[in-house]
């Protein structure tokens, strides 16, 4: 029979040991968790934003009930164990059940603690601690005006700014005279004040709490000089008190918390403890990052690896007020013998300050731009001799050049291990690795597969950064080459070279020739290279369906439940009652069910099956529409504004113009998606200039903006040229679309690709060699004459027809 | 009940490619490889369910549409560092016929 484990506590430490389990070894123990609260575990720390209304209580559960029930996990909320019996090894819960263990793990965390002051149990005080705490907030919020949070530090004014989102008077109550003393120095607690009172909270320092008045319910405070405040809500955030009652009661030796070795196991050694309960080499910690490491100790010994050690932690912090940056670590009072590094800039409401000794970091204190926190945290806990850039430190790791790109550049520069998620433990390179081996693209795909910004997302920007800076690969022009995939050692540069020069014009060829390390390449090369193949012989090269992501191999967008949406082209945006009649007609008849107007000027159909995608095709192309290319790195969209023809403020055929670049530039296949857009004039109500290619018209021609993008990191374009005429318009946009389709690497955009050659050089190519711009104008449309032919009618008409036929069974 | 079933000519399935068929309990993914090797995997990845046959297939590996994940063809088990496993059916190739064991 298997062993039995039984979990007390089901939050955020005692899950994330379950987790860390799972992975080390999924069948170990029959496991049972007791939880107090009627939640699966949730994530605390986000309580502050749903208390702001920034989250609902839905977005922050990390493990649905389905997940325990996935792992045979048996979960019993609202449940708590009020007995341990550790001679005959079980638990009792209040409810009456009896769990025997052979392994118990206690993570039962802490409580508020409520100062014991008359009145203190009266109704309308509360702590701010689980989920019922926030309920009772938010419904006082709607009752009452008046609130007082006792407790200047992080979790006070956590509590204190979601109140004031719920439209509540809130007067903060501190005993000491600067807030969060034990994380700041006094000059940015007064920024961290200063800046609150102007969001209109309000404090009262130096205040000692000495009675809460009311009846039957708050009515107020009083205060040991003698003075009152009023408040129909009283929130206590004094500080918290590790939850040892239940382990107390089973003779487990406490003193603050439980008390645990360096493997956490308690003075039972068939117990084991983490989180906020417990007590390690005299620490307690009130902070995830510790937990989790933790966590991971324990689940080491759990699965009977047993060679993990836990050996304390050195904590940062970060406050989750959204607006208001602030960061501390180490020992950021400085005390005898130690040095200052201070910069101060009132203008920019800017304070950073490193207490250093012996050139080595021991704390820091930032407020304002924290960006640099994550290395000085580094510095700090390596004890890294800093003498070498002691004079420039405190600009942090990497001096700004550019305009808007500043969170990547500094991305850019930290090293490897820099830790960016503190709460997760994840690094700069785990990151880094992640998105590029899983092909990551988005923030919450880089959450799920690293956990980096899943637990309080302060570090989303940076992650975001690093993401922006990885997708858009080489964003600097590193000097060190970086092979295409794990399949090669050669550089996109040196494949795109290889395939012109040697005239490589199939896969198998460019494989042999480069010396390619697997037998078919992989999910990652095999794209890039039918897409080099296709933008440079476009006459030779045969399209290899098996080398396309799906989007591109059904032309449609593969949806989360793995139905397609299906987007006819609409030129320019243009649209007549026939073909909405037609489209609507589709829409019934495949029983599409839901519609949406795209950011692109045109409709979406969601929800259609495989199966139905060539009839549906079929009557689209009867109807006269050809593919939108909405699921390709393809030409995608022209979004046009009203223009000359009705808008008074048009200088020029906008929608005309954007009609004849659309039917120019359809069917094209690109290294990344590709939109253009063309605004009448220069109040540019079509966003031009967040385009790859932007056409602004203006009353003497047309403005040419190139490498623009919206997304993660938007980019504004640059302004190419001006032009005068239409046919100039067509043919500049014809010759920047080929460059981009023959030297960008693919999967980058147009905004990083136009920052890694720069600027410059693309107008060198463009504005000053007339021959070289027709020559590309001349290529681009001969790859069109092969790359408008509509997919849609081809597969309408059979091509590629086992794509989308299930096989049968026969007996 | 576990009877060999014809479903296909090889020739039906492209070359690293895959089609699927639809069985009582869910659908089934074929894939062929590069060697002309027959593999049949539940059409469902263990990450989010992604249909792993709109995968693209390399070496005896499948890469899940959705997040990336490679599926090793012959265990159905992820590639490190994600884990878990979809199920394996038995195929076998006879003269130019792919069979399935259901
Ligand atoms: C509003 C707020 C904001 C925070 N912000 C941050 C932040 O920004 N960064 C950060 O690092 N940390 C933050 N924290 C702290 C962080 O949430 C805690 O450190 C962490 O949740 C502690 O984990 P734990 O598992 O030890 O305790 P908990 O998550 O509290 O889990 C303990 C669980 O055990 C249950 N329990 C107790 N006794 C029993 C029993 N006898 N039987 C069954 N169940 C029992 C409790 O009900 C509880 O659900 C914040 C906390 C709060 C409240
Ligand atoms: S961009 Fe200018 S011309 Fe076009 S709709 Fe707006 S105001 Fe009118
Ligand atoms: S569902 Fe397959 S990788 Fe996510």
């Amino acid at each position: 029979m298997k062993e039995r484990l039984v979990l007390v506590g089901n939050g955020m430490a005692g899950i994330r040991t379950l987790e860390e389990l799972l992975k080390l070894d999924p069948d170990a123990y029959e496991i049972t968790v007791f939880g107090a609260e009627p939640w699966p575990n949730y994530n605390r720390i986000m309580l502050s934003p749903v208390l702001a209304g920034e989250k609902t209580v839905d977005d922050i559960i990390l493990n649905d009930r389905e997940w325990y029930e996935r792992n045979g996990i048996t979960l019993h909320t609202g449940d708590p164990v009020v007995e341990i019996d550790r001679v005959s090894r079980k638990v009792v819960s209040r409810s009456g059940l009896e769990v025997p263990y052979d392994r118990l793990l206690l993570a039962t965390g802490s409580d508020p603690f409520i100062i014991p002051v008359p009145g203190s149990d009266l109704p309308g005080v509360v702590g701010f601690r689980d989920i019922a705490d926030v309920e009772a907030m938010l419904e006082a919020a709607k009752k009452y005006r008046k609130a007082a949070v006792i407790g200047g530090g992080l979790l006070g004014l956590e509590a204190a700014n979601g109140l004031m989102a719920n439209g509540m008077d809130v007067t903060v109550v501190h005993l000491m005279d600067i807030l969060m003393e034990r994380q700041l120095d006094r000059t940015a607690a007064q920024m961290l004040k200063k800046s609150l009172e102007a969001r209109g909270m309000k404090f009262l320092m130096e205040a000692q709490t000495a009675e809460v008045l009311g009846e039957e319910q708050v009515t107020g405070l009083k205060f040991a000089d003698g003075s009152e405040l009023e408040a129909d809500l009283v929130v206590m955030a004094v500080g918290i008190r590790p939850n040892v009652e239940l382990a107390q009661k089973a003779g487990l030796y406490c003193e603050r918390g439980v008390v645990v070795n360096d493997t956490m196991q308690t003075y039972d050694p068939r117990i084991y403890a983490v989180g906020e309960c417990v007590q390690h080499r005299g620490r307690t910690y009130g902070l995830v990052a510790p937990l989790f490491e933790q966590a991971k100790v324990a689940a080491n010994h759990l699965a009977r690896i047993g060679i993990a050690r836990y050996e304390g932690s050195v904590t940062s912090t970060k406050l989750k007020v959204t607006g208001i940056d602030l960061f501390s670590a180490g020992e950021f009072n400085e005390s005898e013998g130690d040095e200052t590094l201070i910069l101060q800039d009132p203008a920019r409401n800017v304070y950073k300050k490193l207490v250093v000794r012996d050139n080595r970091i021991r704390g820091a204190v930032m407020y304002g731009d924290t960006i640099d926190g994550t290395w000085y945290f580094q510095l700090l806990r390596e004890g890294t001799d800093i003498s070498g850039f002691r004079s420039t430190i405190l600009f942090g790791q990497h001096d700004l050049g550019d305009a808007g790109h500043g969170d990547e550049t500094r991305v850019a520069a930290l090293s490897d291990d820099a830790e960016i998620c503190g709460c997760n433990g994840v690094t700069k390179g785990q990151i880094v690795d992640a998105i590029q081996t899983q092909g990551l693209f988005t923030l919450d795909e880089v959450r799920a597969h690293t956990k980096a910004s899943a637990s309080c997302g302060s570090c989303t920007g940076l992650v975001e950064a690093i993401l922006a800076s990885t997708v858009g690969e080489g964003y600097e022009a590193q000097p060190s080459k970086k092979p295409l995939c794990g399949c090669t050692e050669h550089s996109h540069d040196e494949v795109i070279q290889a395939i012109k020069e040697h005239e490589l014009k199939n896969m198998r060829a460019v494989m042999d020739f480069l010396e390619w390390k697997t037998p078919d390449g992989c999910a990652s090369c095999r794209p890039a290279l039918n897409y080099y193949l296709l933008a440079h012989w476009p006459e030779e090269y045969h399209d290899d369906p098996q080398s396309r992501f799906i989007n591109e191999r059904a032309h449609g967008n593969i949806q989360k439940d793995g139905t397609y949406s299906v987007v006819p082209r609409m030129f320019g945006g243009l649209c007549t009652p026939d073909q909405l009649r037609a489209i609507a007609e589709v829409a019934d008849k495949y029983h599409v069910p839901e519609m949406k107007v795209t950011g692109g000027q045109r409709i979406d159909l969601f929800g259609v099956k495989k199966e139905d995608l060539p009839a549906m095709w079929k009557d689209l192309t009867d109807a006269g529409f050809v593919s939108g290319h909405a699921y390709g790195k393809a030409m995608r969209t022209v979004k046009t504004c009203a223009g000359k023809k009705w808008c008074r403020f048009g200088t020029q055929d906008s929608t005309g113009l954007g009609v004849k670049l659309e039917e120019l530039t359809w069917g094209s296949w690109m290294p990344h998606k590709f939109k253009l857009a063309v605004s009448g004039c220069p109040r540019n109500c079509a966003e031009a200039t967040i385009k790859d290619f932007g056409v602004v018209c203006v009353d003497s021609g047309y403005e040419l903006h190139i490498g623009g993008n919206g997304g993660i990191k938007v980019r504004v374009t640059d302004l190419l040229c001006k032009v005068e005429t239409e046919e100039e318009v067509l043919e500049y946009c014809g010759a920047f679309t080929q460059m981009y389709r023959e030297e960008a690497h693919y999967l980058e955009r147009t905004a990083p690709w136009v920052e890694r050659v720069g600027l410059s050089y693309i107008k060198s190519r463009i504005l000053e060699d007339e021959e070289g711009r027709r020559a590309l104008y001349e290529r681009f449309k001969l790859g069109q004459k092969y790359a408008q032919v509509d997919p849609w009618k081809e597969r309408a008409e059979g091509k590629h027809a086992h794509e989308f036929r299930p096989l049968k069974l026969s007996a | 009940m576990n009877d060999w079933k014809e479903v296909a000519n090889l020739e039906e399935i492209p070359r690293l490619g895959s089609r699927v068929v639809e069985v009582e309990d869910g659908t089934i993914a074929l894939f062929r490889t590069s060697d002309d090797q027959v593999f049949a995997l539940r059409d469902a990845c263990p990450h989010k369910q992604g249909p792993l046959s709109q995968g693209i297939v390399a070496g005896h590996t499948v890469t899940c549409p959705l997040h990336n994940w490679k599926i090793d063809l012959e265990s159905g088990e992820a590639l490190a560092p994600d884990e878990g496993c979809t199920n394996v059916y038995s195929v076998k190739v006879e003269s130019g016929r792919v069979y399935l064991q259901i």
